[in-house]
C-alpha cells in the first residue's frame, strides 16, 4: 500500500464534484443554525459523530471486501431523505468517474455497471481505496474527514468565515475524529462476521429535515 | 436495595376470527406491562397497554412482542407516558418492541410520549416486519427531560424491513454520555421533543408519495421501499403530537 495514495484520495482537489455540496452547512446557515465558527464546530461535531460514522464504517467495509450492492441499500435505509440519498448517488458517480481513471479495476467497473446512476458515495469510496491499494482505516478517515470538511469550507463562502477559524475547528475535531475512524473499522469488521445489520446507524434529524427544506429552495450556492 | 432490575415481557398475537373481526389468541400482560382489551371499531381489535409500574428503572429490561397474523387488524395505544428513570440497580434500562404484520395485516402502534427523565439511562430497540401486502402506522415520540429538566440518556433504534427488505434502520443517541453534537445544529439544535411517524402502505409503489416540509422543523419523505417517515422536532411534546396527528392525516 502506498500512503501518497491516500494523500490523493483525501485532498479537497481530487476532481469528485464534493465541492459542489455543503454538507447541511448551507440550510444550517440560512436558518440561523450555523452562525460562526463556535457553532460550525457543534454542527460539524454532530456531522462527525451520525453521518460521519455511518459513511466511514461503509467505506470501511467495502474496503474489507462486503458485497457494495448489499452496503448500498443498507445506505439507503440508513438515508430516509431522499434529497440527501440523491446527493449521495449523485457524489458517488462524480467519484467512480475520477477514480476509473485515477486506479482502473475491474471493482469499480463492475459497481459503475450495477449501478449507473451511482452507488452511495462511501460504498464507492471503499472501492477506490480497495482500487488504490489502501486499507479499510485509511478510507474509514477519508471519509469521516470529509463529512466534516465539506462543511467547512462551504461555512467559509457561505458566512466570509475566516479560513483560519474554519481550519481550526476541523483541527480541534481530529481526536474525535480518529475515535471514529476506529469505531468506523471495528463496526466494519463486525459487518464481514455479522451482515450489515451490523452497520451503524446514527441518524441526525435536522440534517434530514434541513436536506429537504434546502432540496425545496429556488435558488442555491450548494447542491446538497 | 434492589440489586437487579424488573424482567418483563408482554405479548399480543391477533388472528382474523372468521366472523369480520380480530380475535386475541394471546394478551398476556406481565408485571410492569398490562393489556386491556378495549372496544373494537370495526374488524380492528384494539389493546392499551397500560403501566402497572413505573419505570422502566434503571436496570429493568422490558419487552413488548406483538403479531398480527394474516388478514387480522390491530391497534395498541397505551395509557399514559412511559418515564424512563433512574432506579437504584446500576446500569442502563431497556425496552425492546417487536413488531410483524403478515400479509393483508394491518397494525397501529401508537403509544403515548415516552419521557427520559434526568439521570435516566435508556436504550429502546424497535423492530418492525411487515409483510408485502400488509399495512403499518407506527409513532415514537420522545420527550427530552421533564419541564425544565436536562433529559437522561437515551438511545433509539428503529429498525424496519418490509418484504424482507430493511427499508429504515436509524438510532438517535441523545443526552448526556452521548456521541459530541447531539444538541447542537445538525442533530437536535436545542429541541426538547423528537418524534417520527411511519407509514407502510403496499399502494406506496405504485403512488409514491413526494417529499414535502411540514413546518420548518419537520419533513414526510418517502423511503426507498414502500413507506413513508415523518421526522419531526419541536419544542414540547403537545406541538410534536399535532405536527404528527396532521401529517398522518394528509395521508388519508
Amino acid at each position: 500500500m502506498s500512503r501518497g495514495a491516500l494523500l490523493v484520495l483525501a485532498d479537497g482537489r481530487f476532481p469528485a464534484g464534493g465541492h459542489a455540496h455543503s454538507g447541511g452547512a448551507e440550510a444550517a446557515v440560512k436558518a440561523g443554525r450555523v452562525t460562526g465558527a463556535a457553532s460550525l464546530g457543534d454542527f460539524c461535531r454532530g456531522r462527525l459523530h451520525t453521518a460521519g460514522l455511518v459513511s466511514a464504517t461503509l467505506a470501511a467495509a467495502a474496503v474489507l471486501g462486503v458485497d457494495p450492492v448489499e452496503l448500498d441499500a443498507a445506505a439507503d435505509a440508513r438515508t430516509p431523505s431522499p434529497a440527501l440519498r440523491v446527493a449521495a448517488r449523485k457524489l458517488g458517480r462524480q467519484l467512480m468517474r475520477a477514480a476509473r481513471a485515477t486506479w482502473p479495476s475491474a471493482e469499480l467497473d463492475a459497481l459503475a455497471r450495477e449501478f449507473p446512476k451511482g452507488a452511495h458515495q462511501p460504498v464507492v469510496l471503499g472501492l477506490v481505496a480497495r482500487a488504490a491499494g489502501l486499507g479499510a482505516e485509511d478510507a474509514a478517515y477519508c471519509a469521516a474527514y470529509e463529512s466534516v470538511s465539506g462543511p467547512a469550507s462551504a461555512t467559509v463562502r457561505l458566512l466570509s468565515l475566516d479560513p483560519f477559524d474554519a481550519t481550526a475547528v476541523l483541527a480541534r475535531l481530529a481526536p474525535e475524529l480518529d475515535l471514529v475512524a476506529d469505531r468506523a473499522v471495528e463496526a466494519g469488521r463486525r459487518v464481514v462476521d455479522e451482515g450489515v445489520d451490523a452497520l451503524p446507524c446514527a441518524s441526525a434529524p435536522l440534517l434530514e429535515i434541513g436536506a429537504e427544506a434546502h432540496a425545496a429552495w429556488a435558488v442555491r450556492l450548494f447542491a446538497s | 436495595m434492589i440489586a437487579t432490575g424488573v424482567r418483563a415481557t408482554a405479548r399480543i398475537v391477533a388472528r382474523e376470527d372468521g366472523r369480520g373481526g380480530t380475535a386475541l389468541p394471546v394478551l398476556e400482560g406481565d408485571g410492569p406491562l398490562a393489556l386491556r382489551r378495549t372496544r373494537a371499531s370495526g374488524s380492528e381489535a384494539r389493546v392499551m397497554l397500560v403501566g402497572a409500574m413505573s419505570g422502566p428503572l434503571g436496570g429493568d429490561h422490558f419487552a413488548v412482542e406483538a403479531d398480527v397474523e394474516s388478514g387480522a387488524r390491530l391497534r395498541i395505544g397505551s395509557a399514559a407516558a412511559t418515564i424512563a428513570l433512574p432506579g437504584q440497580a446500576k446500569g442502563e434500562s431497556r425496552y425492546d418492541v417487536r413488531l410483524s404484520v403478515a400479509e393483508d395485516g394491518e397494525l397501529h402502534w401508537l403509544p403515548e410520549q415516552l419521557i427520559s427523565v434526568h439521570g435516566s439511562d435508556l436504550h429502546v430497540t424497535t423492530r418492525v416486519e411487515v409483510a408485502q401486502s400488509a399495512r403499518l402506522v407506527l409513532r415514537e415520540e420522545q420527550v427530552l427531560g421533564r419541564a425544565g429538566e436536562e433529559p437522561g440518556r437515551l438511545t433509539s433504534r428503529l429498525s424496519v424491513r418490509v418484504a424482507g427488505r430493511t427499508v429504515l434502520d436509524q438510532e438517535l443517541a441523545c443526552g448526556p454520555g452521548a456521541p459530541g453534537g447531539w444538541d447542537g445544529p445538525a442533530v437536535l439544535a436545542g429541541h426538547r421533543a423528537v418524534g417520527q411517524l411511519l407509514v407502510v402502505r403496499p399502494e406506496f409503489t405504485r403512488e409514491p408519495v413526494a417529499a414535502r416540509m411540514l413546518g420548518e422543523h419537520a419533513a414526510l419523505v418517502p423511503l426507498a421501499g414502500p413507506a413513508v417517515l415523518v421526522t419531526a422536532l419541536a419544542t414540547d411534546g403537545l406541538r410534536l403530537r399535532r405536527v404528527l396527528d396532521e401529517a398522518l392525516a394528509s395521508l388519508g
